[in-house]
């Protein structure tokens, strides 16, 4: 298998812009050729490596820890992607306990050494986790989420917790409470979000994984923005318990990675039934890293036969055209590896908008009741009850949230909740049966994950309506509970080196293995594009 | 909700610290908020209305005038017996520390999910099926939203438009001193709920604390039809519900401990109105005494603003329950707690974290099957057995004295021979030792057996009562008793004749008496010669003997 061998380190030279210049049908003509095979090095597994490195000797999880805590701590400034990073001695004592097992002739387990990037509003014990909100500063939960427990039990080390909207809520990582965070291609752009922290550090090799959540395409579209893997898994795939909730009937906690190896090593690791968490599901858990096939042993249509559905309303209006162009340069990447690219329609995508923001809103607005100044968190002094919960809340929340809230409040008042709540709810089923038909037709669904590559800071702060807009291309798959993978697949023109665009490819529930197969065939026999940013080039840092 | 108990409240400085919130002292977590004095002043007591009939509470019906009736419905909270709460597995246990049973889930921290405790929905589904209710073999949880420091969530996990159970009814037998007669109350709804903490109240008043050891503990609410028309017939159907749950085994029912909770709504018309009045809440009632009571209290206070033209005084609002001694006199009255401003918007809608709660015909099965017999079951059966109403209620309404009846039938006592003894001598010994049938040392195979051995003519029914108080006080059983004791009855002639001679040789004095017509003597001798025979001989034959004896003039 490919991914056993360890790799040299990857190439980190500028990176070629041709992929996107390529026009449809210029490439269409290629289909019946043999595609030529990437002359540049395709993305390796930087778990596997680090467990060949580790396994091998050459290097102590301690040092590798060390490493890349010091890279780590060298961009931070510029990125600010992490809001909490523990002290050198708490990470290495995680290092030394995997030292400690390969020592003992012990498997250190699949995650052995690997420094993992967690999204603050996924608990973990001992650290704080606010959720990227002050009505939490400082909270430091009594517990490990579900999913982090599973990563420290397979040797992964919690290497800090990344930047987010508040709760979950924004779609730039500009509404946290604490600090913007940059995207690693141009520092002057969001890195998307709400997991911005989260696909930033893995874009710029702050950490090899990381843990993000998806309600509404959180882990998706920052993953297209920054130019990395990521996965959104089926809803009840993983277990929600840790994961301060948002709104419980969409949320999922997703995998960012800089390969989709890598993507689908860390799902295996956080996917499975928990029963602590009533909505996970007792599907089995298949072992994805089985799926995957040499580059080496790929036939010359490694995919053929696979049906593959482009969504023809996601690159419709209001789709930036380079954004368009790079889709229909992926989908004929699809046909050139045997796959029968067609077009589809979904006549309910656009309800999909509308209905997600109902529904989101009015869950998270019973979510946050908890956040309430009298048990934990943000607590002001007040004269009477009524002052403590509003004043408490007021100066806790920000404005983003506050505005959900209200929303969501509205939503579900008495007299408003058949007009709002019950009709989404209904939207939501014709869009799950949407799905379900397309997905019959079709072994995938692909679109780009976001209307355009990451813009600038600032842009849409003052502009919810154009922020929301940006998630029509995710939120559909949320309330279909669909698992998504993006997966950078082109270029577009701008900043200083271009700006990645991802695509997503969506699979029927439960369905992660093919997208992860698919995902790798696709990122292995990508010509010509290397997702590294210029900040990690510039950087010159080797691992 | 009760938001208006707890109108101030006040942060202290050092609270403003998260830290200092929660604190772990002991591996108790403390929670603690602080209020202000006037928190527990600012309760809107009203002037007290002057009842005439407040001081006189009586057990009479005759109460509400007669130009009046009165529409009853009851709320009733009945506390789950799980071993652990609804959504964790957490513990419960009446009266431990403050927040010594709690844990992230029950404690509402970010990132907690609840999930569902499967004896939930069981007891949930026994209940429903003794309420002769329908069930929905497709329900789910709701949230049901609303501030206060007793909910850790902000929201209470319920259910809204599609309770487990609705459409059943309860059957009572009013007592023979009530009246009698037998009664069908219905029951409207049937849901599973969890309940909150408790807010302890500082004595000076300075500030209120948080005990979450009762947060998420299962509930079931059971809310009956208006169909109660005064305090007996509602302290009767709590009373029947209290034996149901005790029955069933999915509660222990304490009034006191707060695991079966009362809500009642009053209101009256002039008879022959169709409309009904404005309807009062009234809460804080624990006892059964004190539903009776206050509804009492309640109909006399809304008739009486009702006749002096005042009904528009009769407004929506929760009242209190309060009775107590002040100054030597003992008072009893509702006071106002809240009014209501309009009905409060819960904002409910399904709750997302569990998934629907879906029972299959199989599984409804099974529970018909395990069901105990019910009391109102137990009751006819009881009734047909010929015993009287006072007999039936007294044996079937007490589970344990139910148990305890049936299983010395079982044995093959006569039912009428077996009541008797239980309502007479076992009944006065519980009373006096303060024990409860299951602790006294009689089993009901020697109760049988005693009953036997008397009916048997082994043992005399004098003999009887004295092997059954050496029973009930140090346990053992009736044969062993009579031997160790030789307390055979005696029945042969030839042995009673030798002591009646003896008797008769003994009391010369008497026997002249006797035989010059004092005839009342007849019960002397025969005293005596229960004596002499240790209180074992046959009664019949020995005063058999002794009138031959007597009358023989040898």
């Amino acid at each position: 298998m490919l991914l056993s061998t360890l790799q040299t380190p990857r190439s980190l030279s500028r990176l070629s812009l041709t992929r996107h210049s390529h026009s449809y049908t210029s490439r269409a003509s290629l289909t019946d050729q043999t595609p030529t095979l990437t002359t540049s090095p395709p993305p390796h597994s930087e778990i596997l490596s680090t467990r060949q490195t580790l396994l091998s000797r050459r290097a102590s999880a301690a040092d590798l820890a060390l490493s890349r805590l010091a890279h780590l701590r060298l961009a931070e400034p510029r990125l600010r992607a992490f809001l909490h990073l523990p002290d050198d001695d708490a990470l290495l004592a995680q290092a030394r306990r995997v030292d400690a097992r390969i020592a003992a002739g012990d498997d250190p387990g699949p995650l052995a050494g690997v420094l993992i990037g967690v999204k603050d509003n996924i608990c973990t014990k001992d650290m704080p986790s606010t959720g990227g909100s002050r009505v939490l500063a400082g909270y430091r939960p009594p517990f490990d989420a579900t999913a982090v427990k599973r990563v420290r039990e397979l040797g992964g080390i919690v290497v800090g917790k990344t930047n987010m909207d508040e709760f979950g809520m924004g779609s730039t990582t500009e509404a946290s409470a604490f600090q913007v965070t940059a995207n690693p291609w141009d520092e002057s752009r969001v890195p998307g979000g709400s997991s911005g922290g989260s696909a930033a550090a893995v874009s710029a090799r702050q950490c090899v994984v990381s843990l993000g959540s998806d309600t509404g395409g959180s882990v998706r579209q920052p993953a297209s923005f920054c130019g990395v893997v990521g996965l959104k898994p089926t809803y009840g795939r993983v277990s929600r318990f840790g994961l301060m909730a948002y709104a419980s009937s969409l949320d999922t906690i997703g995998c960012f990675g800089s390969s989709v190896a890598d993507t689908g090593i860390l799902l295996h690791a956080i996917a499975g039934h928990d029963r602590f968490d009533a909505t996970s599901s007792k599907q089995d858990v298949p072992d994805f890293q089985s799926h995957f096939v040499s580059v080496s042993s790929l036939e010359s249509k490694p995919l053929k036969g696979l049906r593959v559905g482009l969504i023809r309303e996601t690159i419709d209006k209001g789709v930036d055209a380079g954004v368009i162009s790079a889709i229909r340069a992926a989908a004929m990447h699809f046909e050139e590896l045997g796959c029968s690219v067609n077009e589809v329609s979904l006549p309910s995508f656009s309800l999909g908008l509308p209905a997600y923001y109902i529904l989101a809103v009015s869950e998270s607005s019973s979510n946050l009741s908890r956040y309430d100044g009298i048990r934990y968190g943000n607590q002001v002094y007040a004269d009477e009850l009524d002052s403590l919960y509003g004043g408490s809340r007021a100066e806790g929340f920000g404005s983003e949230v506050k505005m959900r809230i209200l929303m969501g409040t509205y939503a579900l008042s008495a007299g408003y909740y058949d007009a709002y709540y019950k009709r989404a709810q209904q939207v939501r089923t014709i869009i799950r049966n949407s799905f379900k038909e397309a997905l019959s037709q079709n072994d995938i669904l692909i679109s780009p994950a976001a209307p355009s590559a990451a813009y600038k800071i600032g842009e849409k702060k003052n502009d919810p309506l154009a922020m929301y807009a940006g998630d029509i291309m995710t939120v559909n798959v949320n309330l279909a509970g669909l698992p998504a993978l993006v997966l950078p697949c082109g270029f577009v023109e701008d900043g200083p080196a271009g700006l990645p665009v991802g695509l997503q490819m969506i699979g029927a529930a439960f369905n992660e293995g093919e997208l992860l197969r698919v995902g790798h065939i696709f990122e292995q026999t990508l010509e010509n594009c290397r997702f590294v940013p210029p900040f990690v080039a510039d950087d010159d840092i080797a691992f | 909700m009760a938001s208006a108990i707890f109108r101030s409240f006040q942060v202290h400085p050092f609270l403003l610290y998260p830290s200092t919130l929660l604190r772990q002292r002991n591996g108790v977590y403390h929670l603690t908020t602080k209020a202000t004095q006037s928190q527990t002043d600012t309760q809107q007591r009203q002037p007290q209305t002057k009842v005439s009939t407040s001081s006189t509470q009586s057990k009479k019906l005759d109460k509400i005038p007669k130009n009046y009736e009165a529409i009853i419905g009851i709320e009733t909270h009945v506390q789950l017996s799980t071993l652990t709460k609804a959504f964790c597995g957490c513990p419960y246990h009446y009266g431990s520390p403050p927040n010594s049973s709690i844990c992230p889930i029950c404690m509402g921290l970010p990132g907690a999910l609840p999930v569902l405790n499967s004896k939930v929905i069981e007891f949930a589904v026994k209940l429903g099926l003794a309420l002769n209710c329908n069930l929905a073999f497709n329900s789910k949880f709701d949230r049901k939203q609303y501030f206060y420091p007793d909910l850790p969530k902000g929201y209470q996990i319920s259910q809204f438009d599609v309770p487990i159970a609705s459409a059943g009814f309860l059957d009572v037998d009013i007592p023979v001193e009530f009246g009698g007669g037998h009664k069908r109350f219905g029951i409207t709804r049937v849901h599973m709920e969890e309940d909150a903490g408790k807010l302890l109240h500082a004595e000076n008043g300075n500030y209120s604390q948080v005990d979450l050891n009762r947060a998420g503990v299962p509930l079931l609410e059971i809310v009956s039809e208006p169909d109660m028309r005064n305090g007996i017939e509602a302290a009767e159907y709590a009373a029947e519900l209290q034996r149901l749950v005790r029955y069933l085994g999915v509660s222990n029912g304490n009034m006191q401990e707060g695991s079966l909770r009362c809500d009642v709504n009053v209101s009256i018309r002039p008879i022959g109105q169709s409309k009904f009045g404005t309807k009062v809440e009234i809460k804080n009632l624990n006892s059964f005494s004190s539903v009776t009571r206050a509804i009492d209290y309640e109909i006399s206070r809304q008739v009486q603003l009702h006749s002096q033209g005042q009904e528009d005084q009769i407004v929506q609002e929760t009242r209190l329950w309060e009775e107590g001694s002040q100054a030597s006199a003992i008072f009893f009255r509702t006071i106002t707690m809240r009014k209501k401003e309009g009905l409060a918007d819960y904002r409910y809608f399904p709750e997302p974290d569990l998934p629907a709660v879906i029972l299959s015909q199989e599984y409804v099965d099974d529970i018909i099957k395990s069901l105990p017999e019910l009391p109102e079951i137990k009751r006819r059966r009881y009734e047909q057995m010929g015993l009287s109403m006072q007999d039936v209620l007294f044996l079937a309404n007490d589970k344990n004295i139910a148990e305890f009846f049936d299983a010395t039938l079982a044995k093959g006592a006569d039912p009428k021979l077996v009541a008797n003894w239980i309502m007479s001598d076992i009944a006065a010994f519980m009373k006096n030792e303060k024990l409860t049938i299951n602790e006294i040392k009689l089993t009901p195979e020697e109760l049988s057996e005693l009953i036997a051995s008397i009916k048997g003519g082994t043992i005399s029914g004098k003999i009887g009562k004295e092997v059954l108080f050496e029973l009930l006080a140090k346990g053992g059983t009736v044969k062993g008793l009579i031997e160790k004791k030789d307390l055979v009855q005696i029945v042969d002639p030839v042995e009673i004749e030798k002591m009646v001679e003896k008797v008769i040789a003994e009391n010369p004095k008497q026997v002249e008496q006797y035989r010059g017509g004092k005839t009342k003597l007849q019960g002397f001798f025969a005293g005596q010669v229960m004596k002499l025979s240790k209180g074992k001989a046959n009664p019949g034959l020995l005063n058999r003997i002794l009138l031959e004896k007597l009358n023989s003039k040898s």
